[in-house]
Order: C-alpha cells, then structure tokens, then sequence
C-alpha cells in the first residue's frame, strides 16, 4: 500500500484507489459476518471512531501512526449486522471544524459542488457518500457534524438522541454533546444503520439502560431502539403532523438557502402536514453557549495526549512539563490549540463563573425552550446550515467567522435532541439541506417527517 | 476588529502554560487578537437568565464483574518508547 502524496500527505490510499476527492485517510477492507440486515452493504467510518487494527488518526498529526487494539461498540455493531467496512474518512481535526480543513492530511473536495468544502467535521464520511464510495457512513455530530456535511454534500444524515448510540471507542472532544450517528443517501439508509447502532452498551454509562430487569419498574416502556425499527418509519407519511418552523434560525440565512427551505415547506404542507412558526428566543445564545462548554471539555479531554502512552512524543530531554508541551505543540494544529486555550481560559479561576457557568444556565434555557416547542409541535424545521458550502479556503483565516455558521444545528447537541438534515434543493453555490428536530427519543418521528421530503 | 478588543499576550502565554502547549511567538500574537473578539462574543451569556437545571436522569450501575481488558502488549503498542513492559515517560521534576 502506497501512501499518497496528494491531496494530503500522509494518507495510507492506494494509488489504484479512486479517491479523487479525497475522502479517505486510510483505505483498508474489513468484511462483516455473512448475514444481517447490513449484509452486503459497504460504511466508511469516520477516523475518530476506533478500528481494532486500523490506523485512527482523528484527522490529527498526533495520532498519524495510532493503531487501536479494539473496536467501537458501533463498529463491532456494524460488522455484526454484516457490513462490510471499507475506511477511514477526513474529518476536522479532533472533530474541531465545520469544513474538514482542519484535517493534518488536508482537505475534502464536496462531490456535489466541487471546489467548495464538503462541511465538517465529519466531511470525508459524507463525501464518501455523495460520490459512491460507500453505501453508508459513520460520523460524529458535536455542534452539527453530521447534519453540516450531509447538508453540504447533498445526502442524509441523523444526529441521535444523546445516549441512543454508544459512544464507546468514540475519540472525545466533548462528552456532553457528542454522538455517532449515520450518514445515508436516502433516510430509509441512514435508519437502517440507525437500526444497527443504538441501544445501551455497559461500556458507555451515558448510553440510555432501561431494558434492565431491575429497572422496569422504574421505566414503564421498553428501549425506544429494542422496541422501533427505525427504517419502518420511513414511509413518507406526514399526515396531520405539525412542523415548527424556528423562525429565529431562518431570519438571517442567505437568500437562496431560504428559497429552497420555504419550497420544501410547501412540499410538506401537500402531503398533508401543518407548518406554523415558533420563536425560541435561547437559541440568539447557543453558539457562545456551545462554544464555551465544547471547548471546556475539549481542554479537559484532550489533556490526555502526553505523548507517552500514544501519539507524537515529545522526547525525552527535559522535565515532564516541558516535553507534554512540546509533543503538544508538535501534535496540534492551530485550531486545536485555539480551543484547548479557550476552554482552559473559560474554566481558570476568575472566569469559570463568567463564561462556564452561565453557559450551563444557557443549555438549560434552551431545552426548557424546546420543551415548550413541542407542545405545540411533532418536529421543528430550519435550514440545516444557514449558507451554502464556502470555497475552499475561504474561512480558515477567521475562526469566529466559522463558529458562527454552526447557529442552526448546536442548539440541538446542547438540548439532547435527536434532529436529521434531508437534501433540500440546490443554489448555485450548491446542495441546501433542511434539518428536522424532534423531542428526545423522538427519532422515528423525523426519519418520517424527513422521508416525507424525498 | 480593533486591536483593543484584544487579550494580553502574557495571558495567553499563561493560559498556554496552564494547558502544556508550547506556542510560537506569532500563533501568541495570532491567538491574543482572535480570543479578544470571540471572549467579546461570549460576553452575551451575561444576559441569559438564571434557569433551574434539573435534569430527570437516574445513575445505572452495571454488575461489579471481572471482564477481560487489554493485554498489557496491547497497551503498550502504541507507546512511543516502553521498558519492561512498562511506558517510558520523561523524568518527572
């Protein structure tokens, strides 16, 4: 196997393989059990999901050479179920993007609107997608890293529920936000994987466990995945459902995203659903919210790359202070450094108060807002991203400028929900995807709703 | 953005510090502007109100049971330099 010298340098991609958008970090062929429902049916993983055996980079120089000795829960799912896996897909560094730019090995052209960004962080998983690689994909979703790309590269994608899929041999960025979930070109796909993946894991203490015995009586329903298939809900049929539109993240998209939004609208209300408008004032904080606990977390959990039990070293001349912060800086890139150094700020004595803790207020509003919502509503619809896919390189030289185009799709990490973005007409400047939110373990009611729009 | 808005670079050679991530002089100079502008961002959290967080979850133990872990080759595969079957650190103080 011949390491590629473009688009990125230190990519494991075969010469003979056709990877002409440069999806893929590691190319490598592990084939499932013979049968299940994913029998046949090929996934690319995003490389922050841990491969027994497969290199795992997390789209970072500090794990170039990481080789796990075991697998995700959702990858041992995967290959139980009769996937085939076929690689590694690009992915922001560390998950910390919205364009796959940040990736060590470089970037991801969009399949659907070439010379722009692919979205991110999970944007190989979705250009794999979009250009046939694969027939499914894995990502992880932070602040919108499924929904983002899926948007941006014109395919499906579902962010779960927080705790429906383990997060097990997942690379944390930030625990209270982050989970896997599917990336499809249609949504009866993307539930089919969803199908293979959720369900309470003992590995993952977050992941919801009420089919135990001994809590019955404390839940009287069963597991929302052991009780649903979820490719069975994608029927199309919307029906006297209610949609919220969120007018807050409406209001100030560009032109052409908000054209294509209204016109799905409109295919929605003709196969029977009632849109209605809602306003949730708590969203106008949740990108600072957000931010300030991503990057919290980030700082806390990325203080285990010392460069001694895994990753870049930093040598052995010196105190253990001094080579931490040498493999550190070697290891990351500016990105990751800027939100390492944000986080630890936001959490240092003087300042946990000003920015953590009424981040924390913000996250709780938010879900009271959501709450309240969906009295009124079965889902709440928005464009999934309020632009259309930048150039290549048009961002990268103003963080707070990219932080800003995550508006739509955080409030939901932040609230817990299950939300799905479906293709939703293109603009000149490529694909437009609608995101559906539902109330939590609502995820059957999306992948409906959003079927509904195919 | 003007240069008032921006951080002390002392503060985040501080910070920096706090975190172990040795920085260049300019990602230093780089850092301190852009973390003026997104700290003034994050400045609109002063105005959320106070909200009850009480979140409706109950902690779920698993059996208290041996299970079979890495090995210890497994756990040391990735280690840049180990020695006896323990990882090689650099010296501590």
């Amino acid at each position: 196997m011949a390491a590629q010298d473009s688009p990125g340098e230190g990519r494991l991609v075969a010469d003979d393989f056709d990877d002409e958008h440069g999806a893929f970090l590691t190319v490598e062929r592990v084939e499932g059990a013979d049968d299940g429902p994913l029998a046949g049916a090929t996934v690319a993983v995003k490389d922050n999901i841990s491969t027994d055996g497969m290199r795992t980079t997390c789209g970072s120089a500090m794990l170039a050479d990481y080789v796990p000795p075991y697998d995700a829960t959702v990858v041992e799912r995967l290959k139980d179920a009769g996937a085939t896996i076929v690689g590694k897909t690009n992915m922001d560094e560390f998950g910390m993007g919205t364009t796959t730019e940040t990736s060590a090995f470089g970037p991801t052209d969009n399949p659907a609107a070439p010379g722009r960004v692919p979205g991110g962080s999970s944007g190989g998983s979705a250009a794999a997608v979009a250009a046939g690689q694969a027939d499914y994909a894995l990502g992880s979703d932070t602040g919108g890293s499924i929904r983002c790309p899926a948007a941006f590269c014109g395919v499906v994608g579902i962010k779960p529920t927080y705790g429906l899929v383990s997060r097990y041999g997942l690379v944390a960025y930030a625990n209270s936000l982050e989970q896997i979930g599917p990336i499809a070109r249609d949504v009866e796909g993307a539930a089919t994987v969803l199908d293979a993946i959720a369900g309470p894991d003992e590995r993952d203490a977050t992941t919801r466990h009420d089919t135990r015995d001994d809590l019955a009586d404390e839940y009287d329903g069963q597991h929302p995945a052991a009780a649903t298939t979820y490719a069975d809900a994608a029927d199309g049929d919307v029906e006297g459902l209610s949609v919220g539109v969120v007018t807050n993240l409406v209001e100030g998209a560009d032109e052409a995203v908000v054209e294509n939004f209204e016109a799905a609208l409109d295919d929605l209300r003709a196969a029977g659903a009632t849109v209605h408008e809602v306003s949730l004032p708590s969203v106008e904080t949740a990108v600072q919210a957000y931010y300030v606990i991503a990057m919290s977390e980030a700082s806390s959990n990325l203080a285990r790359f010392d460069g001694v039990r895994y990753g870049q070293s930093g040598g052995y001349d010196g105190d253990w202070n001094e080579t931490f912060a040498k493999a550190r800086e070697e290891g990351f890139g500016e990105e990751v450094k800027r939100r390492i150094l944000l986080g630890t700020y936001a959490l240092s004595a003087g300042y946990h108060d000003k920015y953590y803790k009424q981040a924390q207020d913000a996250r709780a509003w938010l879900k009271q807002d959501f709450d309240e919502a969906f009295e009124d509503a079965d889902v709440l619809a928005s464009p999934t991203m309020p632009v259309p896919p930048f150039e290549l390189g048009e961002s990268l030289d103003d963080p707070l400028q990219m932080y800003l185009a995550d508006a739509n799709t955080v409030p939901v990490n932040l609230a817990n929900l299950p939300a799905i973005s479906v293709p939703a007409g293109e603009t000149d400047r490529g694909p437009v995807g609608l995101q559906l939110v539902g109330p939590a373990f609502g995820e059957e009611t999306i992948i409906r709703a959003g079927s509904a729009l195919e | 953005m003007s240069d008032t808005d921006a951080v002390d670079p002392e503060e985040v050679r501080h910070v920096a510090g706090l975190a172990r991530v040795d920085l260049e002089d300019d990602e230093v100079e780089r850092f301190a502007e852009q973390f003026g502008d997104i700290l003034a961002y994050f400045d609109a959290l002063d105005d959320v109100p106070e909200t009850d967080r009480e979140a409706d979850l109950v902690n779920v133990f698993r059996a208290d049971e041996v299970h079979e872990g890495l090995t210890q080759e497994e756990a040391l595969q990735n280690a840049p330099e180990s020695e006896d079957g323990r990882f090689k650190g650099p010296r501590v103080g």
